[in-house]
């Protein structure tokens, strides 16, 4: 992967930003149904970045954030990750749980539970348009949850993407509803899955 | 004045007393803290994955790996005229951030915590490095500082009082 990750073609990007773009906005469709209300999208960022920028680029490295974290199995492997800023993810769990909420109770076990169906919904619409883009079967692993510093979460796919190089490839979204909200997509996969992906896109690999 | 030295992901920095040097945010990761107590020098580096032997791929970061980030530190705090003998050792992280219930490579992801605080800990005893204390592992992250002047290890987490070590 750091191969690929090095190449920095204009092909390899747009690819990426496809993805990133169908996947991203599946996922603020699939959100919106659940809120029941509209949600709009900018243009999503595709970003290859130096682990150090990552932490930066949220808010530094103690931001606090919600993190959803799940395991992808099927043609493509790896682990996928959906994370927003926390006074985003409050604002996502009031919501849902239209109001019930106590403000301030948001992280407690419910609020958790209705985080982490958004992230549910969320990272399934958006491993749903990559696996039609691709034509490659995707399964999603139940995901797991946690509240914590943007450092200490990122950690997870800094770490995997760390065993091929010193980058980490995210994609941000930026999405309204009353308000605007940053959400970021982390796609993680393992090595040949990389390729894979690629292929399946008609992106030329040369490892 | 004393001044506090930022330690990156992957990343490693020595100090003198009365300066500290901290590193913010660290999940799964370990930091190493070690000095020598007799002329107060002192470094901190924090480690993403457990053996750098393991990975193939051309890597030049000795600083992302326990066994060449550890020996990294000890040789700079060395050459500042610090002595192996007298050094010793305190940690922090190894977490495992998210409670993961899949199999297949999600979750030896989630699971790389205790294998980095593993690697540490037989690399510090390789080198006969003590380690005083540490804070690792359950699933949270960690914002650590270090002093070389007393040996005080600052940890914070969210949520949770600050505790030294």
């Amino acid at each position: 992967m750091s191969a690929i990750l090095e190449q920095v073609s204009e092909n390899y990007y747009d690819v990426l930003r496809e993805i990133g773009n169908i996947g991203a906005g599946n996922a603020m469709t699939a959100l919106s149904q659940m809120l029941q209300c509209k949600v709009d999208m900018k243009v999503p960022q595709v970003r290859l970045l130096e682990f150090s920028e990552v932490g930066d680029l949220m808010g530094g490295e103690e931001q606090i954030m919600a993190g959803v974290f799940l395991g992808v199995e099927g043609d493509i492997t790896g682990s996928m990750m959906f994370m927003v800023e926390e006074e985003s993810a409050r604002h996502l769990i009031r919501k849902i749980t239209m109001g019930m909420m106590p403000e301030g109770e948001e992280f407690a076990e419910m609020g958790m539970s209705a985080m982490q169906e958004v992230g549910n919904i969320i990272t399934g619409a958006y491993l749903n348009s990559l696996s039609t883009m691709t034509n490659l079967k995707v399964v999603p692993s139940p995901p797991a949850i946690t509240v914590d510093m943007a450092g200490a979460i990122l950690s997870v796919p800094a770490i995997q993407f760390g065993i091929y190089g010193d980058k980490i490839l995210l994609i941000q979204s930026q999405f309204y509803d009353e308000v605007a909200l940053d959400g970021y997509f982390i796609l993680i996969p393992d090595l040949e899955s990389y390729e894979k992906i690629l292929t399946a896109l008609g992106v030329p690999v040369d490892l | 004045m004393s001044e506090i030295i930022k330690v990156g992901i992957a990343d490693l920095k020595t100090c003198v007393s009365p300066n500290g040097v901290m590193t913010l945010g660290l999940g799964s990761c370990v930091g190493i803290a070690i000095r020598d107590p007799m002329n107060k020098i002192g470094g901190l580096v924090h480690i993403m994955l457990p053996d750098s032997k393991a990975i193939t791929t051309g890597q030049h970061n000795i600083a992302k790996f326990a066994d060449t980030g550890i020996e990294e530190l000890v040789r700079q705090l060395e050459r500042m005229g610090a002595r192996r003998v007298r050094m010793v050792a305190k940690i922090a992280g190894g977490a495992t951030m998210f409670n993961f219930q899949g199999s297949g490579s999600g979750a030896s992801v989630a699971q790389v915590g205790n294998r980095n605080v593993e690697a540490t800990r037989a690399k510090l005893n390789a080198l006969r490095i003590p380690i005083l204390a540490q804070d690792t592992g359950a699933n949270y992250g960690r914002t650590v500082i270090f002093y070389p002047e007393t040996g005080a290890f600052h940890i914070r987490a969210v949520g949770k009082p600050e505790k030294i070590i």
